[in-house]
């Protein structure tokens, strides 16, 4: 178990520091001078010069790599726009988006966990037929048709919820179904193969043989094992909703780190963009990571097979 | 599922979106550029059956033409990330050691990175264009192919033709080329089909965004737009997202159909 833990710890740090290098070398993308373009034709030299030295661009590559190192690790790195350190910016809004994935994440395990294990337990049944095609809606419904869908339903035509904005439980509730459509498709789906899986596992058989009811074979036994790579999934597809989260914070204005990464697109403020892309994916891998300790710690195949 | 209805419904679709973007001079009623401004928001009528925009475009001819945009990206993503990947993933595969230490840790990394963030970074940055969104697109979507080719090549690399072309002195290309390729198309096909559902879901999000094509109207685009007149012209919204609703679910539901008619997965085991 340590040796395992210890692998995906060592690999753990390689990989963030080249998701860094590669937020870092996303500037020099830009072709022709990064000041002037972000700055636009109309500005002066004096202000392009200041930006170029405020972004370090008059330097070799390397000493601006090791700037923007000292500036992300100090959190000096500031927001052309906001100007004021990125991560003061960012924090306050990552807090908005959890608290939007937590909800969609809630919801989708709200339908498709019953769904997806109904769906085996009666499968080849029209519940079975029903849950597939929502599996399949679900996961093929783009969420910038549903969230305007869901708008122009619930708020449009019945009044019931807010269109945008963020105060309270109702706002929530519409960007929160729509990010989380997606995730219940998927999910809903894995459930049913777990499930599937597990009820056609040679101990449960013997469970049977042993006389023990259906109703507790299926509690007792096989709802247990199914649940673990469901458990994974879920865990994994919170780090996915994480970057899901850009357009339904678009959408429903909701004031989360995607809608700032967009504005900040918007505005030219690279180094707010360099930071959001930044802050979501050592977010997503960093609960990558604890997930699959997680799944190591409860399931001993995983070690043995990982460790192999 | 009925097995038919899964083949039947993503082929007719995919057909008819094909052949409208194909023909879509022909076949569009209007110019997707002609305005009539006395005429902005009309809904669904006879002379424009989907209705028109602010600017009274027609919204129909404007969706003909946004088809060719979302297939040109879903295919021409595909193919390019399918032929890296697989030339990749088969390289990694078939030499091992420190090369496929190099190409399986990219992969590793650019997997840790969340697609579509990647993809907004870098149309944010290269800017709106069908060309730039093709290679973000195209440079994130290579690594499950080479991932996908690589397991498979380790699993050919055991089997006796493999061994037996490399007894007989055959040089790495030619293993590739000739003896792998032929057992890796199925796999490969499957993910391809899954592929281009992505693409064109990533294409209509950026260019939801306003991260994607310009002057050439797409799904994306139109969906923007409608969704600022929701209340007085929802017809803007529903159309464009109907449309990328049936070409994503089409090429999921061909990517179920040919993962049980090849029977990916079975043959490994």
């Amino acid at each position: 178990m340590r040796a395992y833990l210890l692998k995906r710890l060592f690999w753990f740090f390689p990989i963030l520091l080249g998701i860094t290098l590669l937020v870092f070398f996303f500037i020099h993308l830009i072709p022709g001078d990064p000041a002037l373009l972000l700055l636009g034709e109309s500005a002066r030299p004096a202000q392009i010069e200041k930006l170029r030295e405020n972004l370090h661009l008059n330097e070799p590559i390397y000493i601006q790599l090791g700037f923007f190192f000292s500036d992300l690790l100090s959190g000096k790195m500031s927001s052309i726009f906001y100007q004021k350190p990125v991560f003061s910016v960012i924090f306050p809004k990552l807090l908005n988006t959890f608290q939007l994935a937590l909800f969609a994440m809630l919801i989708a395990i709200i339908i498709a966990l019953p769904l997806g294990i109904l769906s085996a337990i009666k499968k080849n049944s029209k519940l079975d037929f029903l849950a597939r095609i929502f599996s399949l809606l679900g996961v093929s419904i783009p969420n910038f048709w549903l969230g305007p869908l869901l708008i122009l339903f619930f708020s449009i035509w019945l009044g019931l919820l807010p269109v945008s904005g963020k105060d309270g439980l109702k706002h929530l509730i519409l960007p929160a179904l729509t990010l989380g459509m997606a995730m219940a498709g998927f999910l809903s789906r894995i459930s049913r193969a777990s499930m599937l899986e597990v009820l056609n596992s040679p101990y449960l058989k013997s469970a049977r043989a042993r006389g023990l009811s259906e109703h507790k074979v299926i509690l007792k036994h096989a709802l247990k094992n199914a649940l673990i790579p469901i458990l994974t999934v879920i865990g994994l597809q919170f780090g996915a909703l994480l970057s899901g989260a850009v357009i339904t914070e678009t959408i429903f204005a909701w004031p989360g780190v995607g809608r700032l990464l967009i504005n900040a697109i918007f505005t030219r403020d690279f180094p707010l963009v360099q930071a959001c892309v930044l802050v979501i994916a050592v977010s997503y891998l960093t609960i990558n990571l604890l997930v699959d300790i997680a799944y190591a710690l409860i399931d001993a195949r995983v070690r043995y097979w990982r460790e192999k | 599922m009925n097995k038919r209805l899964t083949l039947i419904f993503p082929v007719l679709v995919i057909t008819i979106f094909v052949f409208s973007a194909l023909f879509a001079p022909s076949l569009a009623p209007y110019s997707p550029s002609e305005q009539s401004l006395c005429a902005g928001l009309s809904k669904p009528n006879l002379s424009h059956p989907l209705g028109q925009d602010k600017l009274g475009r027609d919204l129909l001819s404007m969706m003909l033409y946004g088809a060719r945009v979302s297939l040109i990206v879903g295919l021409t993503v595909v193919l390019i990330s399918a032929f890296i990947g697989f030339l990749l993933g088969a390289i990694a595969g078939t030499f091992g050691g420190i090369v496929d230490q190099i190409i399986m840790r990219l992969v590793d990394l650019l997997m840790a990175f969340p697609g579509i963030l990647l993809a907004i970074a870098l149309s944010a940055i290269l800017g709106p264009g069908l060309g730039n969104v093709i290679f973000a697109l195209s440079l994130l979507g290579w690594v499950g192919y080479a991932r996908l080719v690589r397991a498979q090549v380790l699993v050919e690399r055991e089997k006796a033709y493999f061994e037996s072309a490399k007894a007989l002195g055959a040089r790495s290309s030619r293993i590739i080329f000739k003896h792998l390729s032929p057992n890796l198309i199925a796999p490969v096909l499957v993910q391809a089909s899954f592929g281009i559902a992505g693409a064109i879901l990533a294409e209509a999000s950026l260019s939801f965004l306003g991260l994607g094509t310009q002057g050439t109207p797409s799904f994306g685009s139109l969906l923007s737009h409608g969704i600022n007149f929701l209340r007085t012209a929802p017809h803007l919204t529903i159309f464009p997202g109907l449309a990328v609703f049936l070409l994503v679910i089409s090429f999921n539901l061909l990517g179920d159909f040919l993962t049980d008619y090849l029977r990916v997965g079975e043959k490994n085991k």
